[in-house]
């Protein structure tokens, strides 16, 4: 067995970055974002990135810090609207941009790592996003053609793992993750905790090792909150 | 008297159906869980990876790996379960959804929706409302009845960017209730809110539509 394990942020990267690479990196919102790999790809200041990624983070953490540092070429995201920084550098067209429906992006990713180049999808048809791209029929309806899509390198964040690079997530903050690691060249996933190999639970992995290459236990987690809704205790039955 | 958000979020529960798994939009739809019915069971989805979504944490137990589609702090019921994006995605666009409530910027009497992008000014993306309508089986918009202008938003074709081409089944805004049927019918109206004429939809709206109320 390999252990997977690396020591810190760097040497989890190490040999894996080079300017004009694509990266993609899992999370929705600020839920699940590999924080500590994005803190650690800054630092190294390699450029011109194009990155996949639902999102782009927010002003000031996720990947917006990449935007910060003008290391981001293109995105190829489904939802950008939480971030000013994005759309200032998209409108003086600095940045570019490419939208995917977020089905399109999650189906286009579990494609590229599953070896399929190409496949066929209604979300879309008869909008921009069908733009140039091959529309077929097939039992009477009309669907557009989506190409698989594929990373030099994914960094994703996962709950637990052991040195195998078997992965569990937690709750909501799955997402793109496990697509994701399936589709890098090089996959990078860090987690909160390592658990010793027997560990988890052999039934219940959600990422086999076999898509990991390196496992890094993430330094520190701020795990930011984009938008905290509570409800108020005496209305408990009110809001759902 | 004109609906109120709340009013229409009350006229879009009752689209809802005991047993059904619905996805709720960001805005006025998200209000419509308050208004299901005591004792009918639906369930909803969140499409970055949840089936099964219970309410609003209290303070102090919000947890930053649980959230709904609009980034919102939620909590989970016995019943819930999770799944990745491509997963949720299967459900959506496999048409195992039976419900989508939506929010719109403009619907044509083609029964098309446009509601992610105003060119030159908004773009945040389409997030996943271009799947919901590709493939949830019945798709509910829930609007404003004109722009803040004045201008019509139910009209003969979109001006602004589709998300989705003859996928709106049912209109609902703050005068009344129209069944569009995907665009393969004629428009009719079907329901007024109290105090609207005819008359006053007719002035505000570009699109043709039937009276069948």
């Amino acid at each position: 067995m390999v252990d997977k394990l690396s020591k810190d942020a760097v040497e989890a990267l190490s040999g894996l970055l080079f300017d004009g690479m694509t990266i993609m990196a899992g999370g929705f919102g600020l839920c699940g974002i590999p924080e500590n790999l994005i803190a650690a790809i800054r630092e190294t200041g390699v450029k011109d990135l194009t990155v996949v990624s639902n999102n782009c983070g927010v002003d000031g953490f996720g990947l917006g810090i990449l935007l910060e540092n003008r290391q981001i070429k293109k995105m190829i995201s489904s939802y950008v609207g939480e971030n000013k920084l994005f759309e200032q550098l998209y409108l003086s067209g600095e940045l570019e941009l490419e939208f995917n429906p977020q089905g399109t992006l999650a189906e286009r990713i579990r494609a590229g790592g599953a070896g399929i180049p190409a496949f066929f999808t209604r979300t879309g048809v008869g909008t921009l996003v069908a733009e140039g791209k091959e529309v077929r029929e097939f039992d009477g309806e009309l669907y557009v053609m989506e190409r698989g899509l594929v990373a030099d390198l994914a960094i994703v964040k996962a709950w637990k793992a052991d040195a195998e690079g078997n992965l569990i997530y937690r709750k909501t903050a799955r997402n793109f993750n496990p697509m994701m690691a399936t589709a890098g060249k090089a996959t990078v996933a860090e987690v909160e905790e390592v658990v010793a190999i027997g560990a988890l639970d052999k039934d219940n992995i959600h990422t086999p090792g076999i898509y990991v290459d390196r496992v890094l236990k993430g330094a520190k987690f701020e795990k930011r909150i984009e938008r905290v809704t509570t409800r108020p205790r005496e209305t408990a039955k009110e809001q759902a | 008297m004109a609906w109120t958000r709340d009013d229409v979020a009350a006229r879009a529960a009752r689209e809802l159906q005991d047993g059904f798994y619905v996805n709720l939009g960001i805005g006025i739809p998200t209000l419509v869980a308050n208004h299901i019915p005591e004792g009918m069971h639906v369930t909803l989805q969140s499409e970055n990876g949840m089936l099964g979504m219970g309410p609003f944490p209290y303070e102090g137990e919000e947890d930053a790996d649980l959230i709904n589609a609009g980034k919102q702090t939620i909590t989970e019921l016995d019943s819930s379960s999770y799944f990745s994006s491509a997963d949720s995605f299967a459900m959506i666009r496999g048409g195992h959804i039976a419900l989508s409530i939506l929010g719109g910027m403009q619907v044509s009497e083609k029964g098309d929706l446009a509601n992610w992008m105003v060119p030159g000014k908004m773009v945040k993306g389409m997030g996943g409302a271009m799947d919901l309508v590709a493939g949830v089986k019945r798709v509910v918009v829930v609007m404003d009845h004109c722009e803040k202008s004045g201008a019509p938003k139910l009209l003969k074709a979109c001006s602004l960017p589709l998300t989705g081409a003859g996928v709106v089944d049912l209109l609902i805004t703050e005068l009344g209730v129209f069944e569009i049927n995907r665009g393969k019918t004629p428009v009719r109206l079907v329901e007024l809110a109290p105090g609207v004429t005819v008359d006053e939809i007719t002035a505000k709206t570009e699109a043709a539509f039937e009276v069948a109320l």
